[in-house]
């Protein structure tokens, strides 16, 4: 018990940051769209436990909402009406396959570049002020809600014709004409 | 209650970077049209990731309490760009299903100069 307080968000992280890569690396080797759609899904809800371990909460649930609800079924039910039974006659990968690896190999380079070796201060405030705003303790949702309907309020409302938009544009293109 | 921090933060920038590695990968390999769009998924998710982070570590060692918050806002609209750009997304590939009756990336070469 007592190691698993002292050591349970480290377990966490590399369990579901193991689960993160792995159903990523299926996401992009699975022939069948539908499998990588689902393998992405475990990879959103791995992501989703790492936002917890930040004490991103708010964050989290909407990426469960948001991804693991609204964008998945949106995934699931496309590759449900596309027709995909001459499946296994085509090959997976594009003549441009090595390009990518280069690239691929290229942006591997450029991370461990920049990434190893970060240092950073030691640390000033501590995480249970991270949710207070303006002095009083509030929750992390509280604390979202307060930054986005006060400092972030014209993004807001952008964002949201955005998303209008969005859907409009999304109904004249699926439309049959 | 809150988490204590117990991972080194490099650690979820590599984890980071090891994501948008491999949605790069299958963006720019994969044939098939949808497998394209749920790799640009796991791109997008993977800067989500960084985002947030990072600025939970730069709040914490700067003192500027807000700055953790910032970031977790700025991830909420990544996430709304990313909802509209799945739906148009995937309604673009309906339509160019219904008119060529495949989603192969390699033979939707119309304006292949």
């Amino acid at each position: 018990m007592e190691f698993l307080t002292a050591h349970g968000p480290a377990l966490l992280f590399y369990l579901f940051a193991a689960m993160a890569l792995g159903s990523a690396v299926l996401v992009v080797t699975m022939r069948n769209p539908m499998y990588g759609a689902l393998s992405l899904l475990v990879s959103f809800l791995s992501v989703a436990v790492l936002f917890f371990l930040r004490n991103a909460e708010f964050v989290a649930v909407v990426q469960i909402f948001v991804y693991g609800g609204g964008i998945m079924v949106l995934f699931l039910f496309v590759i449900m009406l596309i027709n995909l039974h001459r499946l296994h006659e085509v090959r997976m990968f594009a003549q441009s396959a090595p390009l990518g690896i280069l690239v691929g190999v290229l942006l591997v380079a450029l991370f461990v570049f920049s990434f190893v070796g970060v240092g950073f201060g030691p640390a000033l405030a501590t995480p249970e002020n991270m949710v207070s705003v303006e002095g009083q303790a509030a929750g992390n949702s509280e604390a979202v809600a307060w930054l986005l309907y006060r400092q972030y309020l014209l993004p807001f409302e952008v964002a949201s014709v955005f998303l209008l938009v969005a859907m409009v544009g999304a109904v004249i293109l699926g439309r049959r004409n | 209650m809150s988490i204590p921090v117990s991972v080194p933060i490099q650690w979820y920038f590599l984890l980071a970077g090891a994501l948008f590695v491999i949605g790069a990968l299958g963006a720019l390999s994969r044939r098939n049209g949808i497998t394209i769009f749920l790799s640009i998924e796991l791109m997008l998710n993977s800067v989500n990731l960084l985002i947030v982070a990072y600025a939970r570590v730069v709040g914490e060692r700067t003192g500027d309490l807000l700055t953790a918050l910032n970031g977790q806002i700025l991830v909420l609209f990544v996430l709304a760009v990313a909802a509209a750009e799945a739906a148009v997304g995937l309604a673009l590939f309906i339509a160019i299903f219904r008119g060529r009756r495949t989603i192969d990336v390699n033979r939707l070469n119309l304006m292949r100069w």
